[in-house]
C-alpha cells in the first residue's frame, strides 16, 4: 500500500525533464543591472534631479503595473523586473530636469497603454519606454528639450541649460561643435565619458558599453542588432553627414552622441519588439540606422534614434515572416535529388 | 585536441553521467513475473502465439509479427502464461501484453550457434535479425530488419553505429561499448554485410574516452571501420544530426529518411543484439537499462529481462530515495514521465531516471513567449519553435505547417532553453495531432 501511495504522488509532465537555468526575471534583472554603470554616471553628472527623475519613473512604472494587474485580477508580475526595466529605460531617455508629473505620465503611457493593454510582457508591439518618451516629447515639447549642462558637482542644483552636441551640430555646424568642447579630441573624450548635455542615461558611452559587454558576455543580447545599427549610422554619417560633399562626414560624432549607444544596445534589442531570427535582426538594425540618419540629417529633430526604433518595431513581425532560419536538409534537397539522377 | 565532428546548433545540458558511468553492468535478479507488451516497436503490434495457462520457456516466441513493419516478441523467462490483456505501457497507452509468472528455473529453448557467422548471406542475416525481434534499442524502437531492407532504388553506402548517447544521465550504451566492444564490432560487420556496404563508422561523444578507446581497439585491423569522436552536444545522437556530423550529408526535410543520403544508422546496443541473434540465435529478451537520478538510492547499469516491472527494478536499486518526485522511462530530454511504476521495461527502454525534488523543475506555470529567439538559435532542424508554439497555443494549427511543423522530431532543445519555461514539445505534439503532414 505504501508503494501505491507513492505512485499517486509522482509528477507527470511532458519532456524535456531538465531545463536551463535562465528565466525571464533573471534576464530582465540582468539588463537592469547592466544599465547601472551608466545610471550612476548620470547621477554624477546631473545630480539629485537625475536621481529624483529615475526614482519617479521606476516607482510609477512598477506601481502602475501592480495597480493594473491587481485591479483586473491578473497574475502580479512586477517581480520579473520588466516594469522596473521600462521605468529605468524611460528615465534614461528623459532630460534631467522635469516637473514631477511628466515622468509619471510617461510611465502610465508606457506601462498601462503600450504594455498592459496589449496583453502584457510578450505581447506589446512597441518598446514601452520609447512610446512613453515619444508621447512626452510631443506633449511637453519645451520641457522635454531643455538640457542641463553636466556639472560633475553633485550639489550644483541650478546648472545652466545648454544644447546637446547633436543640437549644436544641426543648428550651427561641426566647427561650432568642436569649438564648444575645445579641440576635436576633447569633443570625442567628452562624448565618450559622458561630460555633455543629453538625456539622463544616454551620455556616457563608456559606461553604457561596459553594461552592453556584460549582456553580450551573458548572451542576453547578440551582436546582430547593435552592430548593424551602429555600423549603418557610422557609414551614412560618413557618406552624407559632411557639408563638403560625399564622404566628408564625421562618423564618430554621430555614433557616440544622442541616444545611439543606449538605443542600439538596450532598446532596439528588446526581445519582444525586435525580430527573433538573427538574419532578420541585421535587417532590423540596418533599418534603424538608416531611419536614424534620415531623421538626423533631413528631419526636424536633431536626434532620430527613438523614432527610428519605433518605426522599425512595426516591421519586426513582417521581417520575421519573411526571413526563415536555415532549415536543416532544405538546401541539400535539390542537390541530393540531382545527385541521384 | 582530438578532432571531433558535430552538427549546427543544439544545447549543452549538464550530462550527470557521473552517477553511473563507472558502474559495471550487473544482472538484475530474475523477475518473478514479467509483463511483455506485444507492441514494443513502431509498426503493427505482434499477434499472440500463446494462450493463458501455457508453459513457456525462455527465448520462446510468444508473439509473431503480422506485417512487414513489425517485430516478433519472445518470452524473457520460463514459466506460465497467467494473463493476456491490456496493460499499461511506458508510453502511457494500454497495450495488449502477455504476463508470464516465473517457474524460477530460467530454462531456455535450444539455440543454434553459428561460429562461422560472417559466411552467412545478407538475406540470411536479415532473416535472423527479424526472427530475433530486434528493434532499434536507442529508444525509437523501429524494427531493425526493415531499416536494413531499403527499397532497391536507394543505394546505401555507409553504416553508422550510434554510440553518441547524448541524453544526459544515460550510460547504458557507454557501458556496453566498454564491456563488449568486440561483439559490437561484429554486429556492425553483420549490419554492413546485410546492407552491402564497406564503410562503417562508430560515432561516440568524446565525454566517453574509455568507450572510444575500447571501440578503437576492438575495430583495429577491421577494414572500412572507423571510430569517430563527436562533440558533446545534445541531440548529437539524433539520426539526422549524427549523419551530418560524420558524413556531412543532410537528410532532406519534409519526411526525408537517412537512406535518401545513403546512410543507415543503428544504435550500438542494436549492433550487439544483432551479433547475438546471428551468432547464437538469441532473440532479444534483455537489454541494459541505466537506473539513475538522485531519486533512486543506488544508481546502477542493469541487464534487465524485457517485461520486468519498473517497480521491481527500483527495488533492486535500493528503492526510491527521500524526495523522489518523478520517474521517467528513457532520458530526461525525450523520456516519458510515469504515473504508475507497474509498467514494464520494453525493448526501447534505455534508462529509468528518478528525479529528486532538487533536480525537478516545475513547468506548471509558464509565461508568454518573450520572443528572445533562443529556441531558434538551438533548434537542430532550423525551425522556428517560438512561432509554432505561439500558433499552437492559439489553436491556429494549420498555420504551424508553414513553419515546417512535421520536421520537428521533438528533441526538446527549444523547451530546454526557453526562459519562459513554455511546454514547447507539448505545443508541437498538440499541433501535430490536430493537422496532417503535407
Amino acid at each position: 500500500m505504501a508503494e501505491e501511495k507513492k505512485d499517486k504522488q509522482l509528477i507527470v509532465s511532458v519532456s524535456p525533464h531538465v531545463r536551463d537555468e535562465e528565466s525571464v526575471s533573471k534576464i530582465m534583472w540582468s539588463v537592469n543591472f547592466a544599465l547601472f554603470p551608466a545610471l550612476i554616471a548620470s547621477f554624477y553628472y546631473f545630480g539629485p534631479r537625475a536621481m529624483f527623475v529615475t526614482a519617479l519613473c521606476i516607482g510609477s512604472s512598477v506601481g502602475f503595473e501592480y495597480i493594473y494587474q491587481r485591479s483586473l485580477n491578473k497574475k502580479i508580475s512586477v517581480h520579473d523586473g520588466s516594469a522596473f526595466l521600462t521605468g529605468l529605460l524611460l528615465a534614461m531617455n528623459l532630460p534631467p530636469d522635469l516637473p514631477f508629473y511628466i515622468p509619471i505620465v510617461g510611465s502610465f503611457v508606457a506601462i498601462v497603454i503600450v504594455k498592459q493593454l496589449f496583453g502584457g510582457l510578450g505581447y506589446n508591439v512597441f518598446n514601452p519606454a520609447l512610446i512613453g518618451r515619444a508621447f512626452l516629447l510631443i506633449t511637453w515639447t519645451k520641457a522635454m528639450t531643455v538640457w542641463k549642462e553636466p556639472t560633475a558637482a553633485f550639489a550644483a542644483l541650478d546648472a545652466k541649460t545648454t544644447a546637446t552636441p547633436l543640437g549644436i551640430l544641426k543648428e550651427e555646424g561641426i566647427s561650432k561643435l568642436i569649438e564648444a568642447f575645445g579641440t576635436k579630441s576633447d569633443l570625442y573624450m567628452s562624448l565618450f565619458t559622458g561630460h555633455r548635455a543629453g538625456s539622463l542615461g544616454e551620455t556616457s558611452v563608456i559606461f553604457l558599453l561596459i553594461g552592453a559587454l556584460y549582456l553580450l558576455y551573458k548572451k542576453y543580447i547578440t551582436w546582430h542588432i547593435p552592430v548593424s545599427f551602429m555600423a549603418t549610422v557610422g557609414l551614412l554619417a560618413w557618406a552624407f553627414g559632411g557639408k563638403s560633399g560625399l564622404f566628408s562626414g564625421d562618423p564618430i560624432i554621430h555614433m557616440m552622441s544622442g541616444g545611439l549607444v543606449l538605443g542600439a544596445f538596450f532598446m532596439a534589442t528588446d526581445y519582444v519588439t525586435c525580430p527573433t531570427i538573427r538574419k532578420g535582426q541585421i535587417i532590423f538594425g540596418i533599418g534603424c540606422g538608416a531611419l536614424t540618419m534620415l531623421i538626423r540629417l533631413k528631419g526636424g529633430y536633431p536626434e532620430g534614434v527613438m523614432f527610428a526604433i519605433l518605426l522599425m518595431n512595426c516591421f519586426a513581425p513582417l521581417i520575421d515572416r519573411g526571413v526563415k532560419p536555415d532549415l536543416f536538409g532544405a538546401v541539400k534537397k535539390k542537390k541530393v535529388m540531382e545527385d541521384k539522377k | 585536441m582530438v578532432r571531433t565532428d558535430t552538427f549546427k546548433r543544439g544545447v549543452h545540458p549538464h550530462d550527470s553521467k557521473e552517477l553511473t558511468a563507472g558502474n559495471p553492468t550487473q544482472n538484475a535478479p530474475l523477475p518473478k513475473r514479467v509483463v511483455i507488451p506485444l507492441s514494443q516497436h513502431i509498426g503493427a503490434p505482434a499477434k499472440a502465439e500463446v494462450s493463458i495457462g501455457d508453459e513457456v520457456k525462455k527465448y520462446q516466441l510468444i508473439g509473431s509479427a503480422p506485417g512487414f513493419v513489425s517485430a516478433p516478441v519472445h518470452a524473457s523467462i520460463s514459466g506460465k502464461v497467467v494473463a493476456i490483456s491490456d496493460f499499461l505501457h511506458p508510453s502511457g497507452r494500454m497495450v495488449q501484453s502477455v504476463v508470464i509468472e516465473s517457474d524460477e528455473k530460467d530454462e531456455g529453448i535450444a539455440l543454434i550457434d553459428t561460429p562461422d557467422f560472417m559466411a552467412l548471406s545478407a538475406d540470411e542475416i536479415k532473416a535472423l535479425i527479424r526472427d530475433a525481434g530486434i528493434v532499434g534499442l536507442g529508444g525509437a524502437a523501429f524494427p531493425t530488419n526493415v531499416k536494413l531492407s531499403p527499397p532497391k532504388e536507394k543505394t546505401i553506402d555507409v553504416v553508422i553505429l550510434n554510440g553518441a548517447e547524448c541524453e544526459p544521465y544515460l550510460t547504458a550504451d557507454h557501458r556496453l561499448m566498454v564491456e563488449q566492444p568486440k561483439s559490437i564490432v561484429n554486429g556492425l560487420k553483420l549490419i554492413m554485410k546485410a546492407v552491402g556496404v564497406t564503410n562503417g563508422y562508430i560515432g561516440i561523444e568524446k565525454n566517453k574516452p574509455d568507450a572510444i578507446e575500447a571501440m578503437k581497439k576492438a575495430s583495429e585491423g577491421e577494414a572500412g571501420i572507423e571510430v569517430r569522436p563527436l562533440t558533446v552536444k545534445y541531440p548529437q545522437g539524433a539520426e539526422k544530426m549524427l549523419i551530418k556530423a560524420i558524413t556531412g550529408r543532410e537528410v532532406p526535410g519534409k519526411g526525408g529518411l537517412p537512406m535518401d543520403v545513403g546512410a543507415v544508422v543503428q544504435n550500438v546496443g542494436t549492433a550487439l543484439a544483432v551479433y547475438e541473434a546471428v551468432r547464437f540465435g538469441k532473440p532479444l529478451i534483455e537489454r541494459i537499462v541505466t537506473v539513475t537520478g538522485r531519486g533512486v538510492k543506488e544508481p546502477k547499469n542493469l541487464m534487465v529481462r524485457i517485461g520486468t516491472l519498473v517497480s521491481e527494478i527500483i527495488k533492486d536499486c535500493g528503492g526510491l530515495a527521500e524526495g523522489a518526485v518523478k520517474v521517467i522511462s528513457g532520458g530526461p530530454m525525450m523520456g516519458f514521465a510515469q504515473w504508475n511504476l507497474d509498467v514494464p521495461v520494453i525493448k526501447g527502454t534505455s534508462g529509468i531516471l528518478v528525479q529528486s525534488e532538487d533536480e525537478f523543475i516545475s513547468t506548471d506555470e509558464y509565461s508568454a513567449c518573450i520572443r528572445c529567439g533562443r529556441c531558434i538559435d538551438v533548434c537542430p532542424m532550423g525551425l522556428n519553435p517560438s512561432m509554432i508554439s505561439i500558433l499552437s497555443e492559439k489553436g491556429r494549427f494549420e498555420e504551424t505547417k508553414d513553419y515546417n511543423l512535421f520536421d520537428c522530431f521533438e528533441c526538446g532543445s527549444c523547451a530546454f532553453v526557453c526562459p519562459s519555461k513554455r511546454p514547447m514539445v507539448q505545443f508541437v505534439r498538440l499541433a501535430k495531432s490536430q493537422t496532417k503532414p503535407g
